[in-house]
């Protein structure tokens, strides 16, 4: 089939789908900013501690937060999901098939990127800050705060792989979320379903879709930045 | 400056958290575990809100082959099941794990396949020659391969005949693995013959020059039917909501809804729920 | 004033009564070695308290390794450095400031750039905007304030990290060629702000292997050579009278080649 005519049959069927389309692209970013945020208040510390601190089983530990970044999706679902389960540790929550579980899929899943990522740009800020600091006498705690501060551009570069990985996955939130309509349906699993419907022009269309969600999430995030730019010289 | 965007981000996150949980704690909700082919023919988006308008229940479906289905009902994943498996499901039932099983509506399985039908199997009825001529021909036949309904019915279609399909994998016999719609898009894909339910079939927007060319055989009835969890197993579930669900879904109305949902001017179910 | 400036009086005062200077900082037989190659060895001197001492060699005698070990940044293989007659301590590293060769400005503007200083030595309110409106001035940076300090030129970029070394009235300012990358001009305000900060009572150690810096500056000097002190003492009479053939050399401006490689 010819792409381009794809493309053009996506946007007419975009704009007169039935299902709520404004509702999952909602729902996705819900679920998606919610969890990113909380990989960064987990991966961010983390971070920054192992960029700088020297401790035993440090490169170890680097090693396996480089390999966790590589997490099959899939796996991840099936984890939380036996978890999860009513079966599981955690079946008493009453979590499994809901937003939560998907935001605690993307969390799994997008923590060891932010952490071994801002690893890596921390210490390299810590390299040239590390005698400076232990010259003022910078204390341990004042240190992580300031190197991620100080970090903060090349870290919101880090927040948005971790984003771009948590909007685009389709895995682990299928599995935990379990693509109910209304409650748990996100783009990506939107995306599979029209798929399996052999709805081919429709699946795309809402690639095309969640491709602009992502655009604009990036262009507020470099307006975001723009304003931090303006703060840190006020 | 800096401080204040980043807190006000902190909180829209915690309102964020709060709304997803309204989502969590709405109404009488039960959740059905069900199969994928039965969700691509758009039933559910037919029946579910016309159980819901009548009684207040949301229905929450989890759409995945059979199998998985009926294994995430094991864990307690599920108030209710609606698959297509007769000899699982009673397996099923039989463990404990569900109260009853209740018929509910029936398709059929058809074989599809490339207009040119390189194998010649176009119009006969009986389904096992026509597997037979595919593989014989070593024309390239798409398996589900999952472990559905779908796939069992499928295999025990193979066992009828003295063929081993297995031994063929990646061969002519090829198994994806995946979901009804997928497995016809590979399907369609590599110009091949693959078993379907016609639900599915009939819904599938991508057909391409694939037509059906084997259906009728009485071995090719597709029966789906319903079992209620059984709370004896998993405290937790919501047997109320499941009961009037299978009442419902027995009853004339459902039964009526049902028949009256088509596609294209077809109709894609017939109910068959026996009357008490 | 403060608690600090206080201390520091009495301590002239005692200096006074006993009519003799003891050293503020002192190091004696200081070795360094890194692969089992000596980088420093027996390394004696003495920092006499507001005087500024200024360490001179060619290149790779081992004079920044020093100051970092002076700093308490590096760790010495042996030997021993006594701060005030005590062994050196935390608190001892904490009343001294250090600048370095290329300036390690945080990624703020100027002001934020004081303003952590003064955080991290436990100064706010009304005393620490005192103190940065201070440094602004010492450094004329005023008109910079809000500038990141990244994109300011070399010079003002050293201005801002000797003036952030100053805010906390540190008792010993160490500088490890403050002014190698920069040009006269900028070597000039440089200079003007080191003697300004001595005129506040600071004792100076700077490094330089710039013969003109350290006549313009040193009160005392210490030539450093292939890492061992070839020549200390009062600035004017070792310039004068250069105790070593080293050291004489290396005036004269005669190349040297290190011993190993002879």
């Amino acid at each position: 089939m010819d792409i381009g005519v794809l493309f053009l049959q996506s946007f007419g069927l975009i704009s007169n789908w039935d299902s709520n389309l404004s509702e999952i692209v909602f729902l996705s970013l819900q679920v998606t900013v919610t969890a990113v945020v909380l990989a960064c208040l987990l991966g961010l510390p983390i971070g920054a501690m192992v960029g700088t601190f020297r401790f035993f089983g440090r490169s170890g530990l680097i090693l396996g937060m480089n390999v966790l970044m590589g997490l099959p999706p899939v796996i991840v679902g099936l984890v939380v999901y036996l978890l999860l389960s009513a079966s599981g540790p955690m079946g008493v929550l009453g979590l499994l098939y809901t937003p939560f579980a998907m935001i605690i899929a993307q969390t799994v899943l997008v923590t060891p990127i932010i952490a071994a990522l801002s690893r890596q740009v921390i210490e390299d800020l810590w390299m040239e800050y590390a005698e400076q600091f232990a010259s003022l006498g910078v204390s341990r705690r004042a240190r992580i705060f300031a190197l991620l501060w100080d970090a903060r551009f090349s870290l919101l570069t880090v927040v948005l792989a971790g984003f771009g990985r948590a909007v685009a996955e389709v895995g682990a939130v299928m599995i935990v979320g379990g693509n109910i309509n209304h409650v748990t349906r996100v783009m990506t699993t939107a995306i599979a379903l029209e798929t399996s419907r052999g709805q081919l022009e429709l699946a795309l269309a809402l690639g095309l879709v969640l491709l602009i969600v992502s655009l604009v999430v990036n262009i507020v995030v470099m307006a975001f930045r723009g304003t931090i730019v303006r703060g840190a010289y006020a | 400056m800096a401080r204040f965007v980043f807190r006000s981000l902190l909180q829209r996150a915690v309102l964020v958290a709060f709304f997803a949980s309204n989502a969590v704690s709405a109404g009488d909700v039960i959740l059905m575990q069900s199969t994928t082919s039965v969700q691509n023919s758009g039933l559910f988006d037919y029946l579910l809100p016309l159980f819901q308008d009548e009684t207040g229940i949301e229905v929450r479906v989890v759409a995945v082959g059979t199998g998985q289905a009926l294994r995430n009902a094991v864990r307690g994943d599920a108030d209710l099941l609606f698959v297509h498996s007769k000899e699982a499901e009673e397996d099923f039932v039989a463990r404990g794990f569900g109260l009853a099983r209740y018929e509910v509506m029936y398709n059929d399985f058809i074989i599809v396949g490339p207009s040119s039908d390189p194998a010649k199997i176009g119009g006969l009825s009986d389904v096992t020659e026509a597997l037979r001529k595919i593989s014989d021909q070593r024309e390239i036949f798409v398996s589900r391969g999952d472990d559905s309904g779908t796939h069992r019915v499928e295999m025990t279609l193979w066992g009828s005949t003295d063929i081993r399909p297995e031994r063929a994998s990646g061969a002519w016999y090829r198994e994806t693995g995946s979901g009804m719609g997928a497995t016809l898009n590979i399907a369609i894909g590599m110009g091949a013959y693959v078993l379907t339910d016609r639900a599915s079939w009939i819904a599938f927007g991508s057909k391409r020059d694939h037509i059906p060319l084997v259906e009728g055989d009485p071995r090719l009835m597709n029966q789906y039917s319903v079992i209620a969890v059984n709370p004896l197993k998993h405290a937790h579930v919501n047997v109320h909501g499941a009961r009037q669900f299978i009442d419902w879904i027995l009853s004339g109305a459902g039964q009526r809804a049902i028949a009256a949902y088509t596609m294209d001017g077809r109709q894609l179910f017939v109910p068959n729920a026996r009357p008490d | 004033m403060t608690r600090s400036n206080d201390r520091r009086r009495s301590y002239s005062a005692e200096l006074i009564e006993s009519g003799i200077t003891p050293p503020l900082l002192s190091a004696r037989n200081l070795c360094f070695e890194m692969q089992g190659q000596p980088l420093l060895q027996s390394v004696n001197l003495s920092v006499r308290a507001g005087r500024r001492t200024i360490v001179i060699g060619p290149n790779g005698a081992g004079k920044s390794l020093l100051l970092r070990l002076l700093h308490g940044l590096i760790p010495m293989t042996t030997g021993d450095i006594y701060w005030k007659g005590q062994r050196f301590s935390r608190d001892a590293q904490s009343a001294q400031a250090m600048v370095f060769q290329r300036p390690v400005l945080l990624r703020r503007s100027v002001l934020a750039n004081l303003k952590f200083a003064l955080k991290v030595c436990g100064f706010v309110g009304p005393e620490r905007a005192r103190r940065v409106q201070d440094a602004l001035r010492i450094s004329g940076l005023m008109d910079v304030a809000n500038r990141p300090a990244r994109v300011l030129s070399g010079g003002e970029q050293q201005r801002l990290a000797i003036a952030r070394a100053l805010v906390c009235a540190p008792e010993l300012l160490l500088l490890d060629e403050p002014t190698a990358n920069l040009d006269p001009a900028a070597t000039s305000y440089i200079e003007t702000l080191i003697d300004m900060a001595s005129g506040r009572g600071i004792t100076v150690v700077m490094v330089t292997h710039d013969q003109g810096q350290a006549r313009r500056l040193a009160d005392d000097l210490v030539f450093l050579q292939d890492g061992r002190v070839e020549g200390t003492g009062v600035a004017s009479d070792l310039f004068a009278n250069p105790r070593s053939e080293a050291m004489k050399a290396w005036l004269d401006g005669r190349l040297h080649v290190r011993r190993e490689e002879m």
